[in-house]
């Protein structure tokens, strides 16, 4: 009976943590080898990635699993065993999972001090966190570069706006979270905005992929702090919408990728991550539509948010819990 | 008996080896003591990094409601950040119960206000660590909040590898310069003995006088010794010369007597064989003589060579008058005597020595001489002044030319002619006394050539 109860309990565990997978791909089915590649980044965007590094080597299959950056973190620390290689958009889970040791070191692998960190967790884009409007909503008006000017903008034409303002759900949404925490210690400006679209009825998204879809729909007019690069991806959304990275201050996001330490394919897992850095590095033509890391002159480094400790300050409990109640008091005003 | 002194170890190199070995004693006590230095301070600045930390997030705690708040400030990890990508863990606890942070990071419970440091493992990995805690109070409440902060220590490793390698440099360079300088310092040590050594080994057999250059005051009671040694030596060298030459005076007057009362009596035997006893008998009294007589030169030069009595001197007119005197009996011999010179060869040298040694090389040139036979005396000034005597004897023994100048030692081809075994002696110490030497060699044609050379 024992048993059966640990069993039963051990089960109902499972399902409760387990959430479905956003997307699921097997890359060269059937090969010998086999790498699991843990990701945040939707499964058509991250693909030629994949080919161009399966392209000369026939014995290595990919199994390629999209969920959300917090669920990464979650399953990695649950089953860290059962994943090679993990690639997340928010930076300081990644950072933290590295810190706290789920990060394979990787000797021999170049890559600027700024763009790795402990030569375990390394960088390959740069992707900044942008405005991105409907056009039809700015007809005649305007169009806001900064983020003052889209406080103005909105307080301007509140009829406009009501219940058409989106942004990320930060609760949710590990990465934007991040872009939160990282404008939050920017500039006030933030907070006004947040207040200012907390008023206006503000809609909350899990992700960039669903905001875009209602931005193309015309659902929503405004969305804030959605990456620039999955809304220049796509084809039908070019005309619609106007992405517009804010022009007083940028935060900018590097996607990052690290090997785990209980990886059973070190060699290839190392290998895989090397390819990521040399495709995304800026010398070779773009294989896909991810922003190139430029790690040869000094603006990346400057403008992107730095992989750094201090990353982990947002994620402690208690500054997170005080974080995310002043978020609800000024964005979820019923 | 041999000279060669029996040696045990050398000084030298004891010194260098004491000198060195202590440089290396000392090389290493640095390094280890630069390293001890490093790590304390390289320490001391993570400590005090964590704790203005862990002193930054404490501050930054406050009550409401009777619940705790704690916005970590962003500098707080921040200035944690190393080059080495340190990894940090920490833990809040209210009252010692776990509020947030890192669930492996175990809190001590002695933590006080004051940050207490200590070595620790968090994940596994080594870490430093920092315990502190601030009392908050509330309307009704009090309260502790405490901050456990750790670091991994990379960086601080790299850093004293860097220091270590920078001081393993600084020991090696330390020690090499004080090895040079232990062997400067050797060498000049040694160098007053080498110094005395050497003004031993050149001095002249017959110079006992006492050191009188300056020496290191380590050293005076050595020089001290042997000076008096010296003394003592001198004294019973003189001694045994004045002996010797009161007993040749001694015995050439009775000779002498002895030799006249021969040859009376020479005159009144008829007898042949007896005749040719006493002639036997004279010859003998003449060797004796003789003998004495070379025995008295011997000493005398002997002491003169130690007072040198220089006086301006032509050597031509010196030779020239020896030969004028000695012609009588050359002629009676039947050999001729002639000078080879040209001008004159001035020198400054004692006359009376130069005399008595020029007198040997010519005496035993016509005593070796055969009859009709020419004794050519060369007097040069060039390469080398030097005065040379050939004749045409027999010349010195091949095997012997090397020993011939010792004292007492003849010819083996000597024969019976008359001769004591000193005149080459004479002549050679009269040419050390002046700085030269006498060379034997024997003529390709035949006939010996002794070359007294000055300088």
């Amino acid at each position: 009976m024992r048993y059966l109860a640990i069993v039963l309990i051990w089960f109902w565990a499972g399902l409760a943590t387990a959430q479905e997978w956003e997307d699921r791909k097997v890359f060269n089915p059937g090969a010998a080898t086999k790498l699991n590649i843990i990701s945040s980044t939707d499964t058509t965007i991250f693909a030629p990635l994949i080919e161009d590094f399966l392209a000369d080597r026939p014995s290595v299959s990919v199994e390629y699993w999209v969920t959300s950056t917090a669920d990464i973190d979650q399953r990695l620390r649950a089953t860290p065993e059962a994943f090679d290689v993990a690639i997340s958009s928010a930076m300081d889970l990644q950072l933290k999972l590295t810190n706290d040791g789920y990060a394979l070191r990787l000797s021999g692998v170049e890559h600027p001090a700024w763009a790795e960190w402990r030569q375990s967790l390394f960088a390959f884009t740069a992707e900044p966190a942008t405005i991105v409007i409907n056009r039809a909503a700015f007809s005649g008006q305007d169009v806001p570069q900064t983020r003052q000017a889209l406080i103005e903008a909105l307080r301007a034409r509140p009829e406009v706006f009501r219940g058409r303002v989106g942004t990320y759900d930060v609760r949710q949404s590990g990465l934007g979270y991040l872009f939160a925490t990282q404008d939050a210690r920017a500039s006030e400006t933030f907070w006004r905005l947040m207040e200012v679209m907390g008023g206006l009825d503000l809609r909350l998204y899990c992700c960039s992929g669903d905001m875009i879809d209602d931005l193309t729909s015309g659902e929503i007019a405004v969305a804030y702090n959605v990456l620039g690069s999955y809304a220049a991806a796509r084809i039908e959304s070019r005309d619609v919408l106007e992405v517009i990275p804010p022009a007083d201050f940028p935060t900018t996001m590097m996607r990052t990728a690290f090997v785990l330490r209980g990886t059973a394919e070190p060699d290839i897992a190392k290998a895989f991550v090397a390819h990521l850095l040399s495709l995304q590095s800026g010398d070779a033509a773009p294989v896909s539509q991810l922003p190139m890391l430029t790690t040869k002159d000094g603006t990346a480094a400057r403008d992107t948010i730095h992989l750094e400790p201090a990353l982990m300050t947002f994620l402690d409990a208690l500054k997170r819990r005080k974080f995310l109640s002043a978020w609800e008091d000024a964005a979820i005003q019923d | 008996m041999s000279t060669e002194a029996s040696v045990s170890g050398s000084l030298r190199r004891r010194l260098a080896l004491t000198l060195i070995g202590g440089a290396a004693v000392l090389a290493v006590l640095m390094f280890v003591a630069v390293r001890n230095y490093a790590v304390q301070v390289a320490q001391r600045g993570q400590d005090s990094i964590l704790a203005a930390s862990v002193t930054s997030m404490l501050d930054t705690a406050s009550l409401h409601d009777d619940a705790v708040e704690v916005d970590l400030p962003y500098a707080a990890f921040a200035m944690l950040s190393t080059p080495a990508d340190d990894r940090i863990f920490y833990a809040i606890f209210r009252d010692g119960a776990f509020l947030s942070g890192d669930a492996d990071v175990v809190l001590d419970p002695d933590a006080r206000s004051i940050p207490q440091f200590q070595s620790a493992r968090v994940r596994q990995t080594a870490v430093r660590q920092v315990s502190a805690s601030r009392t908050l109070i509330g309307a009704d409440t009090r309260t502790d909040i405490q901050i456990v902060l750790a670091q991994t220590q990379d960086a601080l490793s790299e850093t004293l590898r860097q220091i270590s390698r920078n001081a393993a440099f600084l020991g090696l360079g330390f020690f090499a310069l004080a090895a040079g300088l232990s062997f400067w310092a050797t060498s000049l040590t040694i160098r007053p003995l080498d110094r005395l050594t050497n003004s031993v080994t050149v001095r002249g057999p017959q110079d006992l006088r006492p050191f009188t250059k300056p020496v290191p005051d380590e050293m005076a009671p050595l020089v001290t010794s042997l000076n008096s040694l010296m003394t003592r030596l001198d004294q019973s060298l003189s001694q045994s010369e004045d002996f010797i030459a009161e007993a040749a005076h001694r015995v050439r007057t009775p000779l002498a007597t002895v030799r006249s009362y021969a040859e009376t009596t020479l005159q009144r035997v008829d007898k042949e064989e007896n005749r040719e006893a006493m002639r036997a008998m004279v010859r003998a009294i003449d060797e004796s003589s003789r003998a004495a007589g070379q025995l008295l030169d011997h000493a005398m030069i002997t002491f003169r060579a130690d007072h040198l009595e220089r006086e301006d001197l032509d050597l031509v007119a010196l030779t020239t008058d020896l030969v004028t005197r000695l012609t009588p009996i050359a002629e009676m011999r039947d050999v001729s005597l002639s000078v080879l010179a040209q001008g004159k060869v001035r020198y400054s040298g004692d006359p009376i020595l130069i005399q008595n040694a020029i007198r040997n090389l010519m005496d035993n040139a016509l005593k070796y001489a055969p009859a009709e036979s020419d004794v050519v005396i060369a007097v040069r000034s060039e390469p080398h002044i030097q005065i040379e005597v050939v004749d045409q004897g027999p010349g010195y023994p091949a095997n012997q030319i090397d020993v011939l100048t010792s004292r007492f030692q003849r010819g083996e081809n000597a024969g019976d002619t008359i001769g004591s075994g000193l005149g080459l002696t004479i002549a050679q110490d009269v040419a050390r006394a002046h700085g030269g030497d006498l060379q034997l060699s024997n003529k390709a044609e035949g006939g010996a050539c002794a070359i007294l050379q000055l300088s």
